[in-house]
């Protein structure tokens, strides 16, 4: 699952966008920016921040590299390591536990084969458990890409281990399950 | 029918669009806001009662008025939509289904305080809901409600949206502005206050997205009707999101002062428990807020039916009430095992302390590990004494209210449930399963 990281670079169009949030704070602020381009840089560099993306980030935004890592490692949804093509994030707080999202961890770990924490070894699906991710009416649910998939239950695992088992699956669409 | 003012076209086809937002009144208070002074918008705020509906509740008029005004620096106001109190899914609603309403009421607000830059601090995880937000944004700034002179009346306004990447703790107001800078969400030293130095050292207002939202129909009715709705200081409407053993969670919009009961029970809202169950405990206002058995719930100590407002769910104090909070309603039933439960929101606490304050960096890793072995079968009875004894030396010795946040629920806990905190430590071979043990401890407390 290493991504290659020579090339740390961001494309034409994510650069002028990387620009436009830049612009959106004060003269010397735009420090502002950093939270917003480390999302653009994991997304454009395979799903985590090296060390090399996150150097990259802070040569645009003209600060040193250790304001990049210092925030890097306080946010939860940075992943400092690679992660799978499709990387389910389980809502494990109160409400989602009242809602039996155990039972659904348990299922969807027994399906593939590994625990939270982990990532197949075909490098398709990484679990994680995360906290409260306001979605508690509709509990139990997961994060995947952008997107909540909600009222999870085995068959609804099923078909999503089904779809993102595909080549051709994107995790930055929502799919009908 | 209850009275809807947030969401009263909340299921009207594409109300997300300016278009239809607009032709069902959408955007009248902001023409209405730019016919009067700075001033007295805010006067209208303070007129209608309406206090913080992030969590704390407090006036918001008021809130309004200590911003620093002889500052020559720029002034901003900030928008807080990092919702993530377990148990609160309110404005994801809002902005998801309505955003009209929340860039509406920016606009008047930020009008009020005199800024002419806002930001919109939103959780990472709701990605989706700030390219819903940016999308608002634009055709409002297309139609001439945002940008430069504002419908002709020389006040200028862009409104620009910031996500944050995963951090309960940017939901406190100073976290939250350390994070916009680009910074780890760790909270400020207050005094100085934000009003004062905020967001750049600047003269600051952060308040909650539908704090912002209920500015619209403040305006729009005056501050002196909206204060008609409610019951006392509890003024105007509340959404609260219902979640948990009940038959219809969701998001609903109640008057204050709506009784307990009818919100819990009432088919126009909760539904009632489901079928076949009864209610064990609630946590009314966010996992922040003490938990409550049943009885205590729908009668305060004196025998009196509650009501959802911030007066009445809170009387008692901690020995027998709770709070409002965020309006994340959690319930629970019989099932329900108190101790696995508050294990899961200690580890919540522990998983978000920023680490800056030791009382809460270990207490919080403390009372996880504790609460572990007792729901795993390795407690002992000294354990309860133990976690009430870290809950106290965390409350009040940490700069901002996350230490607290993780001790009353310890604390309440434990008053409310002693018995089945006992249980885990008398009976550690029954308790290993995941909530095998629950029959047992049915019977047990039947028995005795």
């Amino acid at each position: 699952m290493e991504t290659v990281q020579s090339d740390i670079k961001f494309s034409p169009e994510k650069l002028q966008l990387a620009e436009e949030i830049m612009a959106r704070y004060p003269e010397g602020r735009h420090k502002s920016a950093l939270l917003p381009l480390l999302h653009i840089a994991q997304h454009e560099f395979g799903g985590w921040l090296s060390v090399p993306a996150m150097d990259y980030v802070a040569s645009l935004l003209r600060i040193q590299p250790i304001e990049v890592y210092e925030v890097a490692t306080f946010y939860s949804m940075y992943n400092l390591k690679p992660v799978g093509h499709c990387m389910i994030e389980f809502c494990q707080t109160g409400p989602c536990l009242l809602k039996g999202v155990e039972d659904v961890i348990d299922y969807t770990e027994n399906k593939l084969g590994i625990k939270v924490g982990q990532t197949t070894p075909d490098g398709k699906f990484t679990l994680k458990a995360v906290e409260c991710l306001g979605s508690c009416g509709t509990a139990p649910m997961a994060q995947i890409g952008e997107y909540y998939y909600e009222n999870l239950t085995p068959e609804k695992i099923d078909k999503i281990v089904d779809i993102f088992s595909k080549a051709e699956s994107n995790p930055d669409l929502k799919y009908e399950i | 029918m209850g009275r809807k003012l947030l969401l009263e076209h909340i299921s009207v086809p594409g109300i997300e669009t300016f278009e239809i937002y607009r032709s069902k009144g959408g955007y009248n208070s902001v023409e209405k806001a730019l016919t009067l002074t700075p001033d007295e918008v805010m006067e209208e705020v303070k007129k209608s009662g309406l206090r913080g509906r992030g969590g704390a509740g407090f006036p918001s008029g008021m809130k309004w008025s200590f911003l620093d005004r002889k500052s020559t620096k720029p002034r901003y106001l900030v928008c807080n939509a990092d919702e993530s109190e377990p148990g609160t899914f309110k404005d994801r609603f809002l902005m998801e289904k309505i955003p009209h309403i929340l860039i509406e009421g920016l606009i008047s607000s930020s009008y009020a305080l005199g800024a002419n830059t806002t930001y919109i601090y939103i959780r990472g995880e709701y990605k989706w809901i700030a390219k819903i937000l940016e999308k608002a944004i634009a055709e409002a700034k297309n139609k001439g409600f945002l940008g430069k002179n504002i419908l002709g009346k020389g006040y200028d306004l862009e409104i620009y949206v910031n996500i944050g990447a995963g951090a309960y703790i940017c939901g406190e107001e100073t976290a939250l502005l350390e994070s916009l800078e680009g910074k780890r969400g760790n909270p400020r030293i207050k005094p100085p206050f934000p009003a004062v130095s905020g967001l750049y050292n600047c003269p600051t207002v952060v308040n909650n997205v539908e704090t912002l939202a209920a500015v619209v129909p403040i305006l729009n009715m005056g501050g002196e009707e909206y204060a008609k709705i409610g019951i006392g200081k509890s003024t105007g409407t509340k959404l609260i999101s219902a979640c948990g053993h009940i038959n219809k969670p969701g998001v609903y919009e109640i008057d204050l002062g709506l009784p307990v009961d009818e919100f819990l029970n009432s088919d126009e809202y909760c539904g009632g428990i489901r079928k076949g169950h009864r209610l064990k405990a609630v946590i009314p206002g966010g996992s922040s807020v003490p938990i409550v058995p049943a009885e205590l719930f729908y009668k305060n100590i004196k025998g009196e039916a509650r009501l959802m407002s911030y007066e009445s769910l809170s009387d008692g104090g901690f020995a027998s009430g709770t709070m409002l909070g965020s309006g994340g309603f959690i319930a629970m039933d019989e099932t329900t095992c108190i101790v696995r439960n508050l294990w899961s929101f200690a580890r919540f606490y522990h998983h978000e302390s920023c680490g800056q304050c030791s009382p809460c960096r270990e207490g919080t890793g403390w009372m996880e590990k504790v609460l572990h072995r007792l729901e795993f079968g390795h407690g002992h009875m000294s354990d309860l004494d133990l976690l009430l004894d870290i809950a106290k030396k965390i409350e009040g010795n940490t700069i901002c209210p996350l230490g607290d946040a993780a001790a009353w629920p310890v604390a309440s806990a434990i008053r409310h449930f002693r018995e089945e905190f006992e249980f885990h430590a008398k009976h550690p071979d029954k308790v290993k399963g995941r909530l095998a043990h629950m029959d047992d401890y049915k019977k047990e407390l039947v028995l005795s």
